[in-house]
């Protein structure tokens, strides 16, 4: 701990902080470009400059003569950091100034305008006026950096961080300086475009708006999208999220910050990945197959939902009440022969929503995992230069080979009401189910040949799925469920840290978020809501204890670290 | 935070009847004398609308109209501030990349694909007009706006520049202002140069 005084506050810091970090943790802002937690240090951009002094054991008060920049400076016990002199002051006017010299202030067509932090800084330490009398530097826009980046680049502040990125993170390098003074420009090799699994994130760091994302350039203006904290589905890293929408259309997924999860980053496979969200072969509507439509709905009219004298006809209560009398028919028939699978897609409580339910009618009932997608092997950064993968606790970033988020909190569901962990091949090959209750929510096809012919033909077969497959096509009955940015929800990642996810939008057409079809074929009190059913399942699973507070926080908890893994 | 009411705030008060004003008869006849007056002063102020029309001031706010670059394209640059200016949220814009094969739009970056203005729900504030960074929507003097069903006055890209090139020519509605591709802030040092100004982003492909 060192004592760090910051503009007359005084703060404990930690012996590692630099002066931005120390500053931030009195609450002053010292503005930075070149700087990011995640990446070294080079001090180029001048923003941080401050003044820095020492306070000596006998009380005695000493200034530096010169500003230096706060990012590179390490703080020690006594330190003193002024940002509000007018020094510092009339330093940052300076930077801005000459940063913005041949900026070609082009905000109205500017996709980061909005979350700028050239405009930010210029709003909060700038000077309005610039004192230039030549004409400004114009270069050309460079679309061929990578296939989803384009390079605007007379908007570049030259702060390095991508390049930095490239060679630290992801271990590419494809990212440099060309020329030099006025003349340097952010540039890739011929016939090498940035078109690594991290690319899209130099676009994050990026703090103005050179590096755009082709894929979200000009689609929407950032002032008007909502965000929701959420957690990636496309693999068991599970990285914490924003998902960005507006009128329930997502428009992008960006990394949040989480030193327990993943750290800053994100990988494109998730950051572009969201697309099936909006897919039109979307389920749209529960549905129940011919020979048990019409007995279904024979007193429609009674079922309908009226407030006040406005009638409509709700699909999901006679599927919801159909589908729950079936399953008890089922059970009543053949306790053993109904087998449930629940999939690594489902949040905890959808998991432990089913698995409760069915193991409350009958204690014979099967739980088995669905499949765990698996491509490949982990994907480690940074590269060498060869492409080779890191050395052991050299790995900054992993993608890795389980695309799916949840299995771990599934299996702690399921070893708690089944004991022990079957899965979807081992309860195939026995072959004697006669009832299966299918959850998919998988974000690609799922559903191979040995499955759909091993399941067959059973007496009842319900899927609760997001795309049509071999199974919806042929199931008694079919619950139009949603993807992970539909829905709130826990998932547990590689390494048992389980995250809260917030929904962003709603189901398309009539489809609904699982937890809401789970709560009311369950017949439970009241609406879906994870918070409670955490507090519930704290106190019921007992290797899930952690998630008693209900509340996960902004990074998460960790539940129980030990894990056995099913594919090695 | 509290302020000096006196320093801020002129206060007013109103003035206390007396029972002459509080009989309202000296006002009633008051009243009565100028509407005789009028009667028989023989000047008639009934206006013979649609056979003549009324002078419309300059700063009359009508159905709009977007402005033409010199090229003679959409001036707007689809950067969605009327948009979200807009009180009565009637101004829609979809923005595209624009085609950068095109020799046309070769030093244009951002175009608006579609612009639709729905008239009847625009409450002709202005802000619009007030929001826009390169003078591209522009209020006109056209108040006579009719139509036979709601969709007719949902108006389109081609509608609004349509407009321009209808009343931008008879003088009645000259274009206010020639701000150039980008806005003010973006000119700024090409109006301190003591050579040409250069063409906006002119170089990009």
């Amino acid at each position: 701990m060192a004592k760090v005084t910051v503009n007359d506050i005084e703060v404990d810091a930690d012996a590692k902080d630099n002066c931005i970090l120390a500053a931030r943790r009195a609450g002053v802002e010292i503005p930075h470009y070149c700087w990011h937690e995640a990446l070294s240090v080079v001090a180029s951009c001048r923003m941080c400059l401050v003044e820095v002094g020492e306070k000596k054991p006998d009380g005695t008060v000493v200034m530096g003569p010169k500003l230096v920049p706060g990012c590179q400076t390490p703080v020690k016990d006594g330190t003193i950091i002024r940002t509000d002199s007018a020094k510092v002051k009339t330093a940052q006017q300076m930077t801005l100034e000459l940063l913005l010299l041949n900026h070609p202030l082009d905000c109205s067509i500017c996709d980061q305008a909005g979350e700028c932090y050239l405009q930010d800084y210029t709003f909060k330490y700038g000077n309005a006026a610039s004192r230039l009398d030549e004409p400004k530097i114009q270069r050309m826009d460079k679309y061929h950096i990578g296939e989803q980046i384009a390079l605007f680049t007379d908007r570049c502040v030259m702060c390095t961080r991508c390049v930095r990125f490239t060679r630290e993170i992801s271990g590419t390098a494809e990212l440099q300086v060309t020329s030099r003074g006025s003349h340097e420009e952010i540039d890739v090799f011929p016939d090498t475009p940035c078109d690594n699994k991290l690319a899209g994130n130099v676009v994050d760091l990026c703090p103005v708006g050179a590096l755009c994302s082709k894929d979200f350039l000009y689609k929407k203006r950032v002032w008007w999208l909502k965000s929701a904290s959420s957690v990636c589905t496309g693999c068991s890293t599970g990285c914490s999220i924003h998902v960005d929408q507006n009128e329930e259309k997502v428009y992008r997924l960006r990394p949040r910050d989480n030193p327990l999860a993943q750290g800053h980053f994100m990988c494109d496979d998730g950051r572009f990945g969201f697309k099936y969200i909006h897919d039109e072969r979307r389920l749209q509507k529960p549905k129940l197959a011919d020979a048990f439509a019409s007995a279904a709905s024979s007193n429609n009219l009674s079922k309908m939902n009226s407030y006040g004298d406005l009638k409509f006809a709700d699909p999901w209560v006679d599927v919801l009440s159909f589908t729950r009398s079936k399953i008890k028919e089922a059970i009543k028939a053949d306790a053993r022969g109904f087998v449930a699978v629940l999939s690594p897609f489902m949040s905890v409580e959808e998991a432990y929503l089913l698995a409760s339910y069915l193991k409350s009618m009958d204690k014979r009932v099967r739980l088995v995992l669905g499949c765990v997608p698996v491509v490949g092997s982990d994907d480690k950064y940074p590269k060498g230069p060869k492409g080779e993968s890191p050395t052991a606790g050299k790995v900054k970033f992993t993608i890795r080979s389980e695309k799916c988020p949840n299995r771990l909190g599934v299996e702690a569901i399921l070893r708690h009401f089944e004991g022990e962990l079957v899965t979807l091949d081992q309860a195939v090959a026995r072959a004697d189910a006669t009832a299966w209750y299918f959850v998919g929510g998988y974000n690609l096809g799922w559903v191979t040949e040995s499955i759909d012919r091993a399941v067959g033909k059973p007496s009842l077969l319900i899927v609760q799925d997001i795309f049509a497959s071999p199974l919806s096509e042929r199931a008694d009955i079919v619950l139009a469920a949603s993807t992970f940015a539909e829905r709130d929800g826990t998932y547990v990642n590689h390494s048992g840290l389980a995250q809260a996810a917030r929904g962003a939008v709603r189901c398309p057409g009539d489809a609904r978020a699982d937890g809401r079809i789970l709560m009311e074929l369950t017949e439970r009190k009241g609406l879906f809501n994870a918070m409670t059913l955490r507090k519930e399942i704290g106190m019921v699973v007992p290797s899930l204890k952690a998630l008693a507070d209900g509340d996960l926080g902004e990074y998460g908890v960790k539940i129980s670290t030990a894990r056995e893994p099913l594919y090695s | 935070m509290t302020f000096n009411k006196s320093k801020t705030v002129k206060w007013g008060e109103e003035p206390k009847l007396g029972w002459r004003e509080a009989m309202y008869l000296p006002a009633i006849a008051s009243g009565l004398a100028t509407a005789l007056r009028h009667v028989f002063a023989g000047k008639t102020t009934t206006r013979q609308y649609p056979e003549v029309e009324p002078v419309i001031p300059p700063n009359y706010r009508g159905v709009h109209r977007l402005n033409r670059d010199e090229e003679g394209r959409v001036k707007c640059v689809a950067c969605y501030m009327c948009q979200t200016a807009c009180p009565a949220n009637c101004i829609e814009i979809i923005a595209s990349p624009a085609p950068k094969d095109d020799p046309y739009w070769k030093d244009r970056d951002k175009f608006p694909q579609t612009f639709t203005i729905d008239e009847l729900r625009c409450i002709y504030c202005g802000m619009c007009e007030e929001a826009c960074p390169v003078d591209a929507i522009e209020l006109t003097s056209i108040y006579d706006l009719t139509g036979y069903t709601r969709k007719e006055l949902v108006f389109d890209k081609e509608k609004l520049l349509s407009i321009y090139d209808a009343t931008s020519k008879t003088g009645k509605d000259p274009v206010r202002t020639n701000r150039g591709a980008l806005g003010p802030a973006s000119e700024e040092a090409a109006t301190a140069s003591q050579g040409p100004p250069p063409p906006g982003r002119g170089s990009h492909g």
